[in-house]
């Protein structure tokens, strides 16, 4: 075989990395390269420095230590049976590459993922070798993401939360039994468990800095999990009633969410339809009206419709208010935060608005129009002083009237 | 404006900015001017290079001096919120910033919580500049490109100097001088702008003038992996131009290295999606719902090279409603001609096997993990070829379509291929055999060898297997009678 250059082997195991979702580089310890003698800050918020025509931010070196693998996962492009190209980079050359990056601010840091070669702790060994060589050698104070492998043993995935800010556990799919058909080598009480001491460790340790000021610190920026979406027949009440079980077990930051997307050299054994991106979008949606905006997982589910998914053609929270409209129309002017939160088309940052706002005025319907992205959303599901809904919300052709136009939605995601 | 009258003139003050970004003077003159009770509207302020309004132009000749708070003046307000949002909206690039800042302030006196209120439209004119500045100092932080145009020498002590061109929309540079400080603190680098540049040695930070884009030389090798990673990470069967645009808008491209691809990236995206539409009938089809429409189906299907070959596609065979399934790896030379599934050699010996256990062979369907016959041709023979796992993956799309019309309790796999068509991973022969395995519609899996490997054994070895393929069937037959009952 032909002696790959840097260049081809970062295109392929690049290429390889891109189907995990997440790029985040947010949310961990603060600190920066000063009194240091390597390079890197990081101050809260994540950087994208650059997006990709997909939409999707490039904030981290995103790749693969190698993409040998010795799993047979059907979705996954990089599986045993896989005729796609190999490659594989020794740590040095991954370090080598994320400093080059680092100091031209190509990057925030490096996410760090990997096939499974000789054997599950080997392969875990290697990606701490690499995060290792960055902190200790070149004093590197950038974000580092490691993914850990849940078959490799406590104690190098320990290792790897010392030296990573994030560490991530994939649960691949939303039900056990898609786990078991297109993961035959995986093993869903395996992958808990690895998240469950994952999450054992950040508690203990951020403890531990609370009353020591030196103890280590361990992942600051929280663990995350990523499972597909459209491979196997889970239903969005499936996902979503899986994501918050995760969510409440291991404290996770982050679920995401990755559209099934036909892979070169796909396996039969997944479903020739992929699944709408605009699916993605609807959970990611629900998501967030779990995190910010209080719905319980229960009533997320109440939006769904009868074979058990999301609708696509409107978002979730406008689905349950069309459900419930008896919660309609909202007061501005004196209803609660949760009850604002409730609108279709209030947004966290508006609700905010309206509530400093009204201690001082009592709000028109101009006044809302000032404060909000869209009042034609608004309108219908709530009460100014000068505007009432008198009989909008009980119009049977309300949500035609409130979809967006679907050409638009399914453009390239037909 | 000299219809304007003399004596309003006289009342106007003109305040001469040092800086464009200097909070701290405008914030100075703007306290001294609050405590003299000079009205926002008889102010002008005019920036470097600025021509201020029009009446600041006119009173350029006669320059009021400002006047001075006395001593027993009132101390000017100011709410928190206030003053952080100030000290970055006037970064912005909007002459009108000054004035604005000052009129809120000055509002801030008699009500004192103003900025809450959001609705108010010097309120939300501050915010807007205050998000702009913001927005502008995040993308510098996000796109600023350094190259490496000089480097590095130990003899000499001299780091490596990396530098960077970027345009930005306000007056950001100097407060994010400090950003790039904590974060390459050890790298000697440069920003050069057309409204200043910035300098850090590893040290100390100095300023410099305006600079022009021809002052950063490209040619940074590093740029080729970069460009190499950002095609790379681009997954085509997901466009979202719009969402890319929104947040990194063109006006910044032409610094970027990587931003020459996206042309070609998008052209490529839309032509393989297209092509995958067009191929549509082969890439998205629904699972048949018949037997017949299976068999018709596989007859098409050059999925996998298999198909390719010259040869004819077998369906499995026996009731639709059979409660056993036997499953092996393909069809064979006999079979591929034949049409049916198990009429060669390993049938025959199959045959003779069901029957010695009793089971009824025209009561099971029959089929196979692969469709098709794969073979290597030599001379006028065609010489068996076991499928690969891709092949066998591939083809499992079938063997699940068939087990979903006729719905066996019990599914007999014969062989490694069969195994893993069921299961979708290979599993040893000897280490599953004998014992059920449970699938996830809920029937059973029971694994063996298939009967010819029995045939191409000998002796001893073929004795001890028979005896384990006996007891293997003798075993189904009794699981199915008490599935039965």
């Amino acid at each position: 075989m032909a002696v790959l250059t840097t260049l081809q082997k970062l295109e392929i195991l690049a290429d390889a990395a891109k189907y995990d979702a997440s790029c985040a580089s947010s949310g961990t310890a603060r600190r920066n390269s000063l009194g240091g003698k390597g390079l890197g800050s990081t101050e809260g918020m994540g950087i994208c420095h650059a997006y990709a025509p997909d939409g999707r931010c490039i904030s981290l070196l995103k790749i693969l230590l190698t993409n040998h693998c010795v799993f047979d996962c059907h979705y996954c492009v990089n599986r045993k049976s896989s005729n796609v190209a190999r490659a594989r980079f020794s740590p040095q050359e991954v370090v080598d590459l994320t400093l080059a990056f680092y100091r031209r601010n190509y990057i925030e840091g490096l996410f760090l993922s990997s096939g499974i070669v000789k054997s599950s702790n080997h392969t875990m060994e290697q990606l701490v070798e690499v995060a290792r060589i960055l902190r200790e050698e070149h004093d590197f104070r950038g974000y580092i993401h490691l993914k850990a492998i849940p078959e490799a043993d406590a104690e190098i995935v320990h290792q790897a939360g010392l030296y990573a800010d994030r560490v991530s556990i994939n649960v691949e799919l939303p039900t056990d039994s898609g786990l078991t058909r297109l993961a035959p080598d995986k093993d869903a009480r395996q992958i808990e468990g690895a998240m469950g001491r994952v999450k054992n460790d950040i508690t203990e340790l951020k403890d531990a800095h609370k009353r020591f000021k030196h103890a280590p610190r361990f992942a600051p920026a929280g663990q995350s999990t990523q499972m597909i979406v459209g491979a196997d027949a889970a239903t969005d009440v499936d996902i979503v009633g899986k994501a918050s079980r995760l969510y409440d077990s291991f404290g996770l930051r982050r679920v995401y969410y990755s559209a099934f997307s036909p892979i070169p050299d796909a396996s039969a054994v997944l479903p020739l339809k992929r699944p709408p991106l605009i699916r993605e979008h609807r959970l990611y949606q629900s998501d967030w009206l779990m995190r910010f905006y209080g719905y319980k997982p229960a009533e997320v589910m109440q939006a769904t419709e009868a074979d058990g998914n999301l609708p696509l053609d409107i978002d979730p929270k406008l689905a349950w208010a069309l459900k419930f409209r008896e919660a309609f129309p909202v007061d501005v002017n004196r209803a609660s935060k949760e009850q604002l939160l409730r609108v279709p088309g209030l947004g966290v940052t508006a609700v905010g608005r309206i509530l400093a706002s009204r201690r001082h005025r009592a709000l028109r319907l101009d006044d809302v129009a000032l404060l909000t992205q869209s009042v034609t959303k608004v309108r219908p599901f709530i009460c100014t002083v000068d505007w009432r809904p008198i009989t909008l919300t009980d119009r049977a052709d309300l949500r035609s009237l409130l979809a967006p136009k679907t050409e638009q939605l399914e453009l390239f995601a037909a | 404006m000299s219809t304007l009258p003399q004596t309003r003139l006289a009342s106007h003050y003109v305040v001469n900015l040092p800086e464009p970004d200097d909070f701290d003077f405008w914030r100075e003159a703007a306290r001294a001017l609050v405590q003299c009770g000079v009205a926002p509207e008889h102010i002008a302020w005019v920036e470097p290079g600025g021509s201020g309004d029009l009446f600041a132009a006119a009173a350029a000749p006669g320059e009021q001096p400002l006047p001075l708070p006395t001593a027993d003046a009132r101390p000017v307000r100011a709410s928190k919120r206030f003053v952080s949002l100030a000290r970055n909206a006037i970064l912005h690039s909007d002459p009108e910033r000054f004035g604005l800042l000052y009129r809120l302030l000055w509002r801030l006196q008699a009500t004192p919580r103003i900025m809450e209120d959001k609705a108010d439209p010097d309120v939300r004119r501050a915010e807007e500049l205050d998000k702009a500045v913001r927005r502008d100092s995040h993308k510098m932080h996000a796109f600023v490109r350094f190259r490496l145009v000089e480097a590095g020498d130990e003899e000499s002590e001299t780091r490596e100097h990396y530098v960077a061109w970027f345009e930005p929309e306000h007056h950001i540079l100097r407060a994010n001088a400090g950003f790039f400080m904590r974060r390459f603190a050890n790298m000697r680098w440069s920003i050069l702008t057309p409204r200043g540049s910035l300098h850090w040695d590893g040290a100390t930070m100095s300023e410099g003038p305006p600079a022009q884009r021809s002052d950063a030389p490209g040619g940074d090798p590093m740029e080729e992996l970069w460009r190499g990673y950002y095609a790379s990470i681009f997954n085509p069967a997901r466009l979202k131009v719009g969402a890319m645009l929104k947040e990194m808008p063109r006006k910044y491209w032409k610094d970027m290295p990587e931003a020459a691809l996206i042309p070609g990236l998008v052209a490529g995206a839309q032509k393989r999606e297209s092509a995958m539409v067009e191929k549509g009938a082969l890439e998205f089809e629904e699972r048949p719902d018949t037997l017949a429409a299976i068999d018709k189906a596989i007859r098409a299907c050059r999925k996998c090279p298999i198909g390719q070959l010259d040869n004819h596609a077998v369906m499995g065979e026996g009731p639709q409603d059979a409660a056993l399934m036997i499953v092996g790896e393909q069809p064979g030379d006999q079979e591929d001609q034949a049409g049916r599934p198990f009429v060669g050699p390993a049938g025959q010996l199959l045959d003779a096997h069901l029957e010695k256990a009793g089971i009824d062979r025209r009561a099971a369907y029959v089929t196979n993990a692969v469709k098709h016959f794969k073979y290597v041709q030599r001379g006028k023979r065609r010489l068996h070829q076991n499928p690969g796992a891709k092949e066998i993956d591939t083809c499992r799309w079938w063997i699940e379509s068939e087990r979903a019309i006729v719905g066996p309790k019990l599914v007999l796999a014969m062989g490694a291929s069969a195994a893993r068509s069921l299961l979708g991973k290979t599993v040893s022969i000897s280490r599953v055999r004998g014992a059920p395995i449970a699938l996830e519609d809920g029937s059973e899996l029971w694994v063996t060898a298939h009967p010819s490997y029995l045939l191409r054994l000998e002796g001893a070895a073929r004795e001890e297997q028979t005896r384990l393929f006996d007891a293997d069937l003798a075993a189904v037959r009794e699981r199915l009678a008490e599935l039965a009952g």
